[in-house]
């Protein structure tokens, strides 16, 4: 059978592909050259990744279908993807100290953040259940082996083992989700479940419910959120940085895809959901966060309220709600990276420091980092004129065109609660009396810190153009 | 006419003295001096650019100029500048009070000088930006943003309750504001744009203008500070350093009457009339309670603090009357409280700066010691009391006739004030000025020096001038105040006479 018969062109899949031999290429050469390679493993796999980010750049705009409609290329996908290849190269350059102690000199991590990126291409671009559950899980295995990756700490096996056994549960549930909804409908395709799916279909809301049970798994959103601060805590720090981007991108980008354009007819059903769960997500996330004294820890809060806010745009089902929620991960990932390249230069005499307390005087010992990010919190806190204000924005201005005043009420409510936390922070740096000077930053981490720290001080000078990129991919879904 | 973006240069030019700061590097003497001379400079010219805008400003004219217009977010979201006899005072009396604050933290603060520096340059941009913007976002943007430097500015130079001061500032603020933040966001649907010229000439449906009223009275009665959401505001003066205090009651209230003109009355008439009774009792009440509270207090600031509630109660009575008097006597009256609390508040940071303290109980008979300042701090008193020939006069007088016209009982509720801001102001004049010097921490204490005669003399004069000749300010601001007037009472006569008609 030739695959250029209508319907199974390989082009749109061409990044993937690329993706796949190269990391396939990559653990060969590892697998034979062994453990010095790591370096040179951990660069080829940037570059790839770049390369990659490139392909998907030049596809040709409008939407593509592949596969019989299994594999999507959009807009959308396009946006979302390049995001998430975006936050995995750059964890991979955060990584990189992590990486050069010998007893971690692990080529394999490399490697598994590509594959695990991989599913989150396919995950993106999914048109069906079954591609659906492929790219989750690809991307969902490669995670719980990266989050174990430092072996001999108890802490980090611990965070690998809790995250595989709840990960394993919610595909699970999501699977479940899934036979249901293909039983009550008769196909697993986006489009077909679109056309078949009324309100008077109870099978299929019952269906509905356990994927999107799932799907908040992954987005970490409450109450299916408990995985979330133990592992955040316990995984090495390059490693939370990117569980806290990339996948939320990959995840938050599925979740869209599929509330938007399986379930349409039935807005009214998942948005009573969705309603609830940002709550939820908001609050918990705003209130658990005050008492943490690990930065780590309230990172993980901080990052169940965003997910909160983001869904805040999905839950009112319009393109202006894809749109914010494009605009909140686009901020989101920017104001993580930054946040996290500074938790990894916290070290003092070569020893990381992850407590709170521990940032202490920042101002003075050393100004320029604790500026960027105290600027970075107010950001996440969502102060204008930062870029973290225009994420809010715009997932708040969708919500109140589809008449969700309660849920925008109650967002900006939590959103106050949020920043007494985030100044919290501040305050520490700002008003305390120092706690001693920093080692100095290495070169990778410092530059991660300028691109992701002048991108939050200046998101009011090129919002418009942002803004326009987001727009036309949200449209590409309806 | 100008071919140069006038406002936005007057507007980012503290800015770009941030960065000259910025570059400065170095903690040494010389590094402090240089911080302190560019501010200087900077807020200087930033004065002098204003002074043109006040040169070519047409006061016949009621609509806005010096318009700046250019693309900004997609869809009806434009960076949009532009400045009316409203918002040019205001702009003026920032750019005006900012050299002042430089000048009186020149030998107060000593450490992280060049930080200082850029927190007060960098706050007089969004400052002058929230008056100055024509678009709700751009308006929010720099309005909510002044929070970070203030916040900041409490938070690292202040006194020692500083930590529980910013938050409750910051917070209290924020939670405000993200409320107006969502009606913005209704507006913005209702009428497609956030461009503030053509929301004013927009329709707002009864129930959106309700609940869009109050969602920014929220925000503004707590800026303002109105009672019962004032209580942050005598914590934050209290711990502010002297130049925060100043910069806090002579422009950061503002925004909150500001607010209530731009927007409460001319893009909600119907609501601003329907709720005008609440705002008058709140006034009232603010008016005499906070007197009464103001007389009881052992900190001078926190005396000075409480006074201005009082007097932005007048404030907020005068803009709701909606007349022609209560509206121009409430603008008049925030110039004038912006110079004359601005003005007291250094009065106190000169005492504080050499004694230490803020108790009034440490202080008596200062004037023995200190005649020009005995004599300074009398003037702006009296301008705080509303003596006759001092700014402070016209507009209390003003809110007053013009309250007087709408409702009786306020207007004779709030003459209490006057008498009770008399009795509060001239017991402390009294307790700290009059009387023997006995306390022996009182005995070496110097009078003003050049540097505090240069901060403190233009003050006196502008408050004596202004109130035996208000004309200047009044004439500035005439024309869009009669147009603002005639816009409300034409929408809500409009429908008083549909609801008669039915």
């Amino acid at each position: 059978m030739s695959f250029s018969t209508a319907g199974y062109q390989l082009a749109p899949v061409l990044p993937e592909l690329v993706l796949a031999v190269g990391a396939m290429a990559l653990l060969m050469l590892g697998a034979y050259r062994g453990q010095e390679t790591t370096r040179t493993v951990t660069s080829l796999a940037v570059v790839l990744l770049i390369v990659v980010g490139a392909l998907v750049y030049m596809q040709p705009a409008g939407k593509q279908v592949t596969f019989g409609g299994s594999f999507v290329v959009d807009d959308f996908a396009r946006f979302m993807k390049i995001l998430a290849l975006i936050g995995s190269a750059v964890t991979l350059i955060l990584s990189t100290e992590f990486l050069s102690d010998p007893s971690r000199r692990i080529f394999e991590y490399a490697i598994l953040v590509l594959l695990s990126t991989l599913g989150m291409m396919v995950l993106i671009s999914a048109g069906d259940l079954i591609s659906l559950y492929l790219g989750l899980e690809l991307m969902s295995l490669a995670l719980y082996v990266v989050a174990a990756s430092n072996r001999d700490n108890a802490k980090s096996t611990e965070a690998g083992l809790k995250y595989f056994v709840l990960g394993a549960l919610s595909s699970g549930m999501l699977l479940y989700g899934a036979s249901l909804v293909y039983g009550f409908t008769g196909t697993v395709s986006f489009a077909g479940i679109a056309a078949a799916a009324t309100v008077s279909n109870v099978g299929l809301v019952f269906g509905l419910v356990f994927l999107l049970v799932g799907l908040c798994f992954k987005v970490s959103a409450v109450p299916f959120h408990m995985w979330t601060p133990d592992v955040y805590e316990g995984a090495p720090t390059p490693v939370t940085a990117f569980f806290a981007s990339a996948p939320k991108v990959a995840a938050l980008a599925v979740f869209t895809r599929v509330t938007l354009t399986a379930f349409p007819g039935i807005v009214s059903q998942w948005q009573q959901i969705l309603v609830f769960v940002s709550i939820a997500s908001m609050a918990l996330g705003s209130f658990a966060a005050i008492g943490q004294s690990n930065i780590k820890r309230l990172m993980a809060y901080s990052s169940i309220g965003h997910m909160g806010f983001a869904l805040v745009g999905l839950a009112s089902g319009t393109v202006e709600g894809a749109q914010g929620v494009l605009m909140y991960i686009v901020i989101y990932v920017a104001m993580t990276l930054g946040s996290f390249s500074i938790i990894l230069a916290m070290k003092r005499n070569g020893q990381a420091v992850e407590q709170i307390s521990d940032f202490a005087g920042l101002s003075r010992t050393n100004p320029l980092l604790a500026f960027m990010f105290a600027m970075l919190l107010f950001s996440l806190a969502g102060i204008p004129p930062l870029a973290g204000f225009f994420a809010k924005w715009y997932v708040f201005v969708a919500a109140i065109k589809a008449n969700l005043f309660t849920l925008a009420v109650i967002g900006v409510l939590t959103s106050v609660v949020g920043a007494y936390y985030y100044l919290a922070i501040v305050k520490t740096m700002y008003f305390d009396e120092p706690a001693g000077r920093v080692d100095p930053l290495r070169i990778e981490v410092r530059t991660v810190l300028a691109v992701a720290g002048l991108f939050n001080l200046l998101f009011a000078l090129f919002a418009g153009p942002v803004v326009s990129v987001a727009s036309a991919a949200a449209k590409s879904l309806f | 006419m100008t071919t140069w973006p006038i406002l936005s240069v007057t507007t980012f030019l503290p800015l770009v003295g941030a960065l000259i700061v910025y570059l400065s590097r170095g903690d040494d003497e010389a590094a402090k001096r240089n911080s302190r001379w560019i501010a200087l400079w900077t807020t200087l010219i930033t004065f002098a650019v204003s002074v043109i805008l006040v040169m070519r400003f047409d006061p016949g004219n009621p609509d806005f100029q010096f318009v700046e217009k250019a693309n900004w977010l997609a869809t009806g979201i434009t960076y949009h500048m532009g400045v009316d006899g409203i918002s040019l005072p205001l702009v003026i009396l920032t750019t005006a009070v900012m050299p002042f604050c430089i000048i009186a933290s020149w030998k107060a603060i000593t450490s992280r000088v060049r930080e200082y520096m850029m927190a007060f340059l960098i706050l007089e941009t969004l400052m002058v930006g929230t008056f100055s913007a024509l678009d709700l976002v751009l308006f929010y943007l720099f309005f909510e943003g002044g929070l970070i430097p203030m916040f900041l500015i409490i938070g690292v130079w202040g006194g020692p309750r500083r930590v529980y001061a910013s938050f409750k500032f910051f917070l209290y603020t924020l939670l405000g504001s993200v409320l107006m933040l969502l009606a913005i966001m209704a507006l913005y649907w209702n009428g497609g744009t956030t461009d503030i010229p053509t929301l004013m000439h927009t329709a707002v449906p009864r129930s959106l203008q309700t609940w869009a009223w109050l969602a920014f009275f929220a925000s503004f009665a707590v800026k303002m500070p109105m009672w019962p959401v004032h209580t942050w505001l005598p914590d934050a003066h209290v711990e502010a350093p002297t130049a925060g205090s100043v910069v806090l009651a002579a422009i950061l209230l503002k925004m909150g009457g500001y607010g209530f003109l731009r927007f409460s009355l001319p893009m909600f008439p119907l609501a601003s009339h329907d709720f005008a009774p609440l705002i008058f009792t709140l006034s009232a009440i603010a008016i005499i309670y906070t007197s009464l509270v103001a007389l009881m207090q052992e900190d001078m600031k926190k005396l000075i603090a409480y006074s201005s509630v009082a007097h932005m109660g007048f404030v907020t009575m005068g803009i709701f009357a909606g007349t022609m008097q209560g509206v121009a006597g409430g603008m008049f009256q925030m110039i004038s409280h912006g110079i004359v609390s601005g003005a007291l508040f250094l009065c106190v940071g000169i005492v504080y700066d050499r004694l230490h303290t803020r108790e009034i109980a440490a202080y008596g008979g200062l004037v023995n010691r200190m005649p020009l300042y005995a004599m300074t701090f009398m003037v702006f008193t009296m301008a705080n009391v509303g003596l006759p020939g001092t700014s402070g006069f016209v507009g209390e007088f003003m809110t007053l006739l013009g309250t007087f016209k709408v409702s009786i009982p306020t207007a004779f509720f709030a003459s209490f004030g006057v008498i009770l801001s008399a009795a509060y102001a001239l017991w402390l004049y009294r307790k700290v000025v009059f009387g023997a010097l006995v306390k022996p921490s009182l005995a070496s204490m110097k009078d003003l020096t050049f540097r505090e005669c240069l901060t403190l003399f233009p003050m006196i004069a502008l408050t004596i001038l202004f109130g035996v000749w208000p004309k200047p300010v009044l004439d500035m601001s005439a024309a869009s105040v009669q147009q603002l007037v005639n816009n409300y009472n034409t929408a809500v006569t409009a429908v008083k006479a549909a609801a008669l008609l039915q």
